[in-house]
């Protein structure tokens, strides 16, 4: 009995008209970094809301068992009390406020109950930090450190809840490399200090490599369950198991049929928006062919969105400098309806924020970037509206209720789809795509990779942003390396590999540094 | 059985403010002993609450963007009726002119507004507050700190006027029972089309009993009111004012894209930008068409009174604002309806008129209008958190 620190048994529980979760069961050893891994839609969230009490007892069927005892959370502040503290994915820090402020808040350190200890809580998170290896001033501002910091800033401010289990919703989602291996080295190095993690991925080789345990879920069941050292591990059995069949081929073939010099930025050079001595993009000259894709591959904070967003009408920077060319032609942008008109689309990497309206639903959203083309007079027509609806909800596998469903209901990777569709809908013949596969599933990418071949091969040019270097290189003809508002390096898909691209970033920290 | 019971409950939660005002009307008409509907009741309901009305239109447009709200109104409907006052009473431009030079000077005010907020980045609630300000002193140093009075009849025409009928038949106005009966196939003809639309698509129409129910009530209530206006002195013009204005606004918030973009604005401002609508232009345009539905209230309000007065419009914003909210509008923006605005600004009114009526004195019912409004937003988030879990 005493063997595991946490057991959820026969958990089940039902939304109006969905069983989210069957029968689940799920075992934890104590001082393993137990993996859950399974598509988007098919209940890990839900499963560990049941555990963090979000969905308070009752409201589900089943146990929770934690440390051999039963437990009834009705609210959050119950799991906690147990050891149980969850991260989600999007931080819940408050960015005005200094770290050390952040990481006791509603924890706080005091006198007398009510009046705070500030020389205690500054020793205190200068203890912590050193625990996690962050080297930063505890009075920093959250806004002011990287996304990063800002994670591991999320675990300090759980360990000093003196937590046991530690649950992490897609920790690595928004980090590069580096700091994703920081912290994952972070989390074996908890599980020696004997605290147990729960991984949420979608970044199967960070699971492979750091799982003691993975446990795979799909469509709200449990179904398979993999022990480092008992079962073979690998990618190929943990897909397998996802998606229910066999992906020979992570990035689907395209035919190659690479046209004429379509569009380029020329001497592009950008301010930021706020500080305008600061300048964000430095001389950035740029092309794409018809047909190709082109990749932007670079470090978080290189500015790759912010070179996208203000190539899009503006939509970022002051004092932009330079000239955007189409066949040739000098185009001139002002603001984004002006790069619309000129078929250039911008997918966001933040589709939440600022892709989709999430109150409104998918026909509504999809429409919204070219409501000039469905309208009959001054009126929009809505009959036309729900053709095009349908249409684009079954070409690219929308699924959903109907298309009157909201989007803020979407899983990811279907949300994702939705602003594909608005933007393919808007008939550009550019197309900048800004994280496109951030935050989903296998197999969901695997159907928005087949899709931005479709339109290559119509001839669109495509310029995609993408810090998983997997997904550049099977995806890209052509390769272009950012790193600090500037270009440092153009590579072929047959010169491109993970390591030229790593080595034109440092090449140029170097030169900075000289 | 318990899937029609689910619909029932389901089209009942929608139609919840509705369903609020006929309860509260119900009431009423208890507490009055029936005064409540009688034909000359219900002419003044309507003449003292359609200036609440038509400011409550264009308040809703302000604050279907992220929550905006315009402050100012009530200064501008008190300002806009002295300036016309000023022009009839002592200058003796004709009515006609003056109508339209103040329904200009809303235009220009609510530009001044539009400019502070969409261009310079002057948060809505500052840049009001400061027009509620300015505007109130304006008033009084346009009326030199009197009232003027009274206005001539062309100008009160339309706010206590009646339309014309086109027979003359004793007791009963015929025109009035005509145009409900026209309301009414329109309304079966609107309803069965869009049922019919959504069958084709294949979409959940609503239950056919609660359908029907739906269509039968709504004609019921249509036709007694216009029998009930028929048997006084027919049609209001403020009425026929009020409803062109619900109608209008309706169609281009439903089905205009300068309307969708509104309600995209309010749902994602960030989206909206990057889908290519111009934000700062519709801010702009906004607050331009809250001038001069603002103006167009003034006049309503100075004509019902027959006077211009420093105080003319004193908290008419809060009154606007709360029929927003009671109709069902989001704090946040994106959400609400033109229609909803006006059963809010309506269930406002009978509540003021039944009081009145039954003679509970100003002070009480300021403080039952709180206790609706509280209760009103507070049922709308309990019910969503509700449907959420």
């Amino acid at each position: 009995m005493g063997n595991y620190i946490l057991e959820m048994r026969n958990i089940t529980k039902t939304f109006p008209g969905v069983k989210a979760l069957d029968n689940v069961n799920l075992k934890v050893k104590p001082k393993h970094i137990h993996a859950l891994v399974g598509e988007n839609g098919a209940g890990k969230s839900t499963l560990m809301n049941v555990l963090s009490g979000v969905y308070p007892h009752g409201t589900y069927d089943g146990d929770i068992v934690v440390e051999g005892e039963v437990c009834t959370f009705k609210f959050i502040n119950d799991s906690e009390a147990k050891g149980i503290a969850i991260i989600h994915q999007e931080l819940a820090l408050i960015p005005s406020l200094s770290i050390a402020e952040n990481v006791f808040l509603g924890n706080e350190q005091t006198d007398r109950g009510f009046i705070i200890n500030w020389d205690k809580t500054r020793s205190r998170t200068i203890e912590m930090l050193k625990k996690v290896g962050l080297d930063v001033n505890i009075e920093t501002k959250i806004r002011d450190i990287g996304l990063g910091k800002q994670q591991l800033v999320e675990i300090v401010k759980a360990l000093a809840k003196d937590v046991k289990i530690l649950i992490l919703d897609e920790p690595t989602a928004a980090l590069n490399d580096e700091d994703s291996n920081h912290l994952l080295d972070l989390l074996v190095d908890l599980k020696e200090h004997g605290i147990t993690s729960i991984l949420i991925s979608h970044k199967l080789n960070e699971v492979t490599k750091v799982a003691d345990e993975i446990t795979v879920i799909r469509d709200g069941a449990v179904i398979d369950n993999l022990e480092k050292g008992k079962d073979e591990i690998s990618e190929r059995r943990i897909i397998k198991a996802m998606v229910g069949r066999e992906i020979t081929d992570r990035f689907p073939k395209r035919k190659h049929e690479v046209g004429d010099v379509h569009f380029e930025v020329c001497d592009w050079n950008a301010y930021d928006p706020i500080d305008s001595e600061k300048q964000i993009l430095k001389n950035i000259n740029l092309n794409v062919r018809k047909g190709e894709v082109v990749g932007i591959a670079g470090l978080m904070g290189a500015g790759r969105t912010e070179f996208a967003m203000s190539v899009f009408g503006k939509a970022y920077g002051k004092k932009i400098t330079g000239t955007v060319k189409k066949d040739g032609k000098e185009i001139v942008m002002h603001d984004v309806s002006d790069a619309i008109k000129n078929g250039i689309a911008y997918a966001t990497e933040d589709r939440k924020t600022a892709g989709l309206i999430l109150i409104d639903d998918i026909k509504r959203n999809i429409s919204l970037a070219a409501l000039d083309s469905i309208k009959k007079g001054i009126v929009i027509d809505d009959n036309m509206e729900i053709k095009v609806g349908e249409q684009y909800r079954d070409k690219l596998n929308i699924k959903s209720s109907s298309i009157l469903q909201k989007t803020g209901n979407l899983s990811g990777g279907n949300q994702q789809k939705v602003v594909f569709s608005k933007w393919i809908f808007a008939d550009p013949d550019v197309l900048l795509l800004d994280e496109p596969t951030r935050g989903i599933d296998v197999g969901a990418k695997y159907e928005i990779y087949c899709i931005i071949n479709e339109l290559a091969e119509k001839g669109k040019s495509i310029i995609m942003i993408s810090s998983e270097l997997p997904e550049i290189l099977g995806m890209c003809d052509r390769v272009y390396v950012m790193n600090r508002g500037a270009i440092v390096g153009e590579l072929t898909a047959q010169e491109a590999s993970q390591e030229e691209i790593m080595h034109c970033i440092m090449q140029s920290n170097k030169e900075v540094t000289k | 059985m318990n899937n029609n019971l689910k619909s029932l409950v389901g089209s009942l939660k929608q139609n919840a403010m509705i369903i609020a005002l006929i309860i509260v009307m119900m009431l009423f008409l208890i507490l009055t002993n029936g005064v409540l509907l009688q034909p000359l009741n219900i002419s003044n309901i309507i003449q003292q609450n359609a200036y609440v009305l038509i400011l409550a239109i264009g308040m809703l447009l302000c604050i279907l963007i992220c929550g905006n709200i315009d402050l100012s109104v009530g200064s501008v409907v008190g300002f806009v009726g002295a300036i016309s006052a000023v022009l009839i009473i002592r200058m003796d431009v004709p009515v006609l002119l003056a109508i339209i030079l103040s329904l200009l000077v809303g235009v220009v005010i609510g530009a001044w507004h539009g400019m502070w907020i969409a261009f310079v980045g002057v948060p809505a609630f500052i840049a009001t507050l400061a027009g509620l300000l300015i505007f109130r002193g304006l008033t009084m140093v346009v009326l030199q700190g009197t009232s003027l009075a009274p206005m001539p009849l062309e100008y009160t025409f339309v706010a206590a006027g009646f339309v014309p009928d086109i027979a003359n038949i004793d007791g009963i106005n015929l025109l009035a029972i005509l145009s409900g009966v026209i309301a009414s196939c329109l309304f079966i003809y609107s309803e069965i089309s869009k049922r019919r639309n959504k069958r084709r698509f294949n979409f959940a129409v609503s239950h056919f009993g609660s359908f029907l129910i739906r269509i039968i009530a709504v004609i019921a209530v249509i036709n007694f009111f216009t029998i009930q206006l028929a048997r006084y002195r027919g049609l209001p013009m403020v009425l026929v004012v009020v409803v062109a204005l619900v109608l209008i606004y309706s169609f281009f918030t439903k089905k205009t894209i300068p309307g969708r973009h509104i309600y995209a604005y309010g749902g994602n401002p960030k989206a909206a930008v990057l889908s290519g609508i111009k934000t700062k232009r519709i801010l702009f345009w906004v607050y331009v068409n809250m001038g001069f539905l603002a103006a167009l209230a003034g006049i309503v309000f100075t004509g019902r009174l027959n006077s211009a007065t420093p105080k003319g419009g004193d908290g008419f914003e809060l009154d606007a604002i709360a029929s927003c909210f009671i109709g069902g509008a989001s704090t946040t923006g994106g959400i609400g309806t033109v229609v909803g605005a006006i059963i809010g600004g309506l269930l406002m009114g009978v509540l003021n008129n039944g009081m009145s009526i039954m003679g509970v004195s100003i002070d009480w019912q300021q403080a039952i209008k709180g206790f609706v409004l509280i209760a009103a937003v507070g049922f709308d988030v309990w019910s969503k958190s509700r449907t959420k879990t």
